[in-house]
């Protein structure tokens, strides 16, 4: 039986045969692995030049609304329109008269009424309160003359910028040719810059695109979810320990976990329409106030909060419970002392999710009056307001070309404020994760 | 099976007190039934080893003692336990102060993720044993000393109580139980998450805890109920087989089914 030739290729045994077998099938298993790779690293690439496409259109037409045309004018503070020294009398005072009068100053050649009009309308429409604040916070300026920048219309904003085109026949265009000279002849002399749009960033809202900001909407924002945060964290934190903790387990705690995941998935316009019956109309809550955004808001964040507060201590090993338990600690004792401090990372990740979509919400607000334009900046929560997501809105609908560029400079102050919040929620998960 | 080593012989008295008593114990888990009329007595400060094949109700019976079942919704249980002669599942009783009568270390080691110190400090804090820092000290130190485990531990009771070996974390869990000053302690296979050496401790621990506390002890090892045990009770598919001093049951068994399982023909 035995073949003692020492070249002699042993006869081939079931098992040579079966992997013979299976060698034969791994080109083919190694073949699907890589396509499914490589579907894999397709889908990343196509969302992710999605992204790219995204962030780069809202960038490459946004970043220029950080900067603002300024136009420098030498501005004689005429003590004949002060009556007296008095905080209320300087307010009462013509800025505009001075403003204009140095404009004619820097211009004599100018004295046609149309092209005064012209004139008067290169810088922008705000610039009296800019200068009527600077007076106010500082009257010792009375009499004398100030140079000082101030913003330009948005018309001559935008022809610094490059968006309105020399080349266009006048009657196509934004601004004159007579107009464009007299921008040309303070570009010359020096006294037209562009500068970083701090009005952007401390102003509210404003017809005049030059002089509109969103830290009005920034503060309704945050108003809007403080009273969001307030209400929805402590509820929802509630509501998932004792379904999760104390409830029994039957049809009806299924029933209301069922309902739960439903209304995550409710519509937001749908709790905009019911914060709306109920609050403004029943309650008689204040219209277009943070207050109600934010109770609005908490209706739409709970069902998130619950689920991740519920999952949170459901990761919570039943081991814990059970030593404290076992300890003679009453259930309320094993819950405070143990399984919510394991459960709180996740729960406070749930709740950042939860305000980062409320952040984000537009609809439910403007169901209760949110959209309204508000040009003061909210002293708090009962006063009215806007939200960031909802001034995105208004600009977007605005027709004058400087507002396109804010429109999207808002989205990026949204997004920053976005990015902030989920990275703090992944910091957070990252740092307590698993303690046990 | 005769090369078991067997417990020492202690001679104590007959006439020990029943510590903790089950009168026609039935568990039902919805519609399904764990327990069948299961009669036992634990006597004062002995070991009573429970055991049998997995899934006999050995455990469960476990849990009825300080009533850890309450915590399982569909879980019914009929009869009568007592501790003292006083029935724990009486209306009056609150299963917070039976537990801290008779505490319970489990099959897994599972301290709190505190500091060895706040572990043990915790029972003597949520019952309020203690009035002052000083004496929640000496009660978290006598516990740790009383559990041998104290020498390992005493310059790191800050340390996590997580951080120690499985053996340690065991013991830690032991001295969390006696720090409350329980009467009874029940022990869920205290031993099978762990290697020979942490067992021998634990057993060792066993030992001289007896002294003070009544102790049952669920196992899976007949060796281990034969070295800890005073007495053994056998459960075989949820009935109570057969219960009597350890040395009979392990050398002179009267029934069948227990001769089986402890010559290992079934199990």
């Amino acid at each position: 039986m035995t073949d003692t030739t020492p070249n002699a290729v042993p006869p081939k045994s079931v098992t040579t045969a079966s992997s013979e077998r299976v060698a034969a099938t791994l080109a083919k298993r190694h073949a699907a692995e890589k396509r499914f790779r490589m579907y894999g690293i397709g889908a990343i690439g196509l969302a992710l030049t999605f992204l790219v496409i995204l962030f780069g259109s809202i960038i490459t037409q946004g970043y220029s609304a950080f900067w603002q045309t300024e136009i420098r004018l030498d501005v004689h503070i005429d003590e004949g329109e002060f009556a007296s020294g008095e905080y209320a009398d300087i307010r009462q005072a013509s800025f505009n008269k001075m403003l204009r009068a140095s404009l004619r100053e820097v211009f004599p050649d100018v004295t046609s009424r149309k092209d005064k009009k012209e004139l008067y309308k290169i810088i922008s429409s705000g610039a009296k309160y800019e200068l009527q604040n600077m007076v106010v916070e500082n009257p010792d300026l009375i009499g004398t003359t100030v140079s000082f920048w101030m913003a330009a219309s948005d018309d001559v904003d935008m022809l610094n910028k490059g968006y309105i085109d020399r080349s266009l026949p006048e009657s196509d265009r934004r601004l004159s040719n007579f107009s464009i000279g007299l921008v040309d002849t303070l570009v010359e002399k020096g006294d037209l810059k562009s500068a970083f749009n701090t009005r952007f960033f401390s102003n509210a809202d404003s017809r005049e695109p030059e002089q509109a900001g969103i830290w009005g909407a920034a503060i309704g924002s945050f108003w809007t979810l403080m009273v969001t945060l307030l209400l929805s964290f402590p509820i929802g934190v509630a509501a998932a320990i004792y379904l999760e903790e104390f409830a029994p387990k039957n049809k009806w705690t299924d029933l209301i976990e069922v309902n739960i995941n439903n209304l995550a998935a409710v519509p937001s316009i749908v709790f905009g329409l019911l914060g709306l019956a109920l609050f403004l109309n029943w309650f008689n809550l204040p219209r277009s106030a943070p207050i109600v955004g934010g109770m609005v808001l908490t209706l739409m964040t709970l069902p998130t909060i619950i689920i991740a507060s519920r999952a949170a201590l459901k990761a919570v090993p039943p081991s814990i419970r059970e030593a404290a338990l076992g300890m003679g600690a009453s259930r309320l004792q094993v819950v405070t002392h143990h399984v919510l401090p394991l459960a709180m990372p996740g729960m406070l990740t749930g709740t950042i999710i939860g305000m980062a979509q409320a952040l984000g919400e537009t609809a439910p607000l403007l169901m209760i009056g949110m959209v309204a334009f508000i040009a003061d900046i909210p002293g708090g929560p009962t006063d009215p307001a806007t939200a960031l997501p909802v001034q995105i809105y208004l600009w977007a609908d605005s027709p004058e070309r400087a507002f396109v560029e804010r429109t999207s400079a808002a989205i990026m102050v949204l997004l920053g404020f976005l990015i902030f919040m989920n990275l703090a929620a992944v910091l957070l998960r990252k740092k307590f994760e698993r303690r046990w | 099976m005769k090369n078991l080593e067997q417990s020492e012989v202690v001679n104590y008295p007959a006439d020990r007190a029943i510590k903790m008593q089950g009168k026609d114990v039935k568990v039902f888990y919805g519609e399904k039934q764990a327990l069948f009329d299961v009669n036992i007595d634990i006597y004062d400060r002995e070991v009573t080893a429970l055991i049998g094949p997995s899934g006999c109700g050995k455990s469960t019976f476990l849990r009825c003692l300080n009533r850890m079942n309450d915590t399982v919704d569909i879980c019914r249980i009929e009869g009568k336990i007592t501790v003292d002669g006083e029935d724990i599942y009486e209306r009056s009783v609150d299963p917070v102060h039976l537990r801290a009568r008779v505490g319970m270390v489990f099959q897994k080691p599972n301290p709190f993720p505190k500091s060895i110190f706040d572990n043990v400090a915790y029972g003597p804090k949520i019952h309020g044993l203690v009035d002052n820092k000083t004496d929640l000290e000496e009660i978290v130190e006598t516990s740790l000393r009383k559990a041998s485990i104290w020498d390992e531990v005493k310059d790191r009771l800050d340390a996590p109580g997580t951080g120690l070996s499985g053996g340690q974390q065991q013991r830690l869990c032991i001295a969390r139980a006696i720090a409350v000053r329980p009467e009874v302690i029940l022990m869920d296979e205290p031993c099978s998450a762990l290697d020979p050496i942490a067992t021998a401790k634990i057993e060792e621990l066993i030992h001289e805890l007896r002294e003070n506390f009544t102790i049952a002890i669920v196992t899976h090892s007949m060796q281990q109920a034969a070295r800890v045990s005073q007495r053994t009770a056998f459960f075989h598919l949820g009935h109570l087989v057969e219960m009597g001093e350890t040395d009979q049951i392990f050398t002179n068994p009267e029934d069948e089914r227990t001769q089986g399982y402890i010559t290992g023909r079934f199990g």
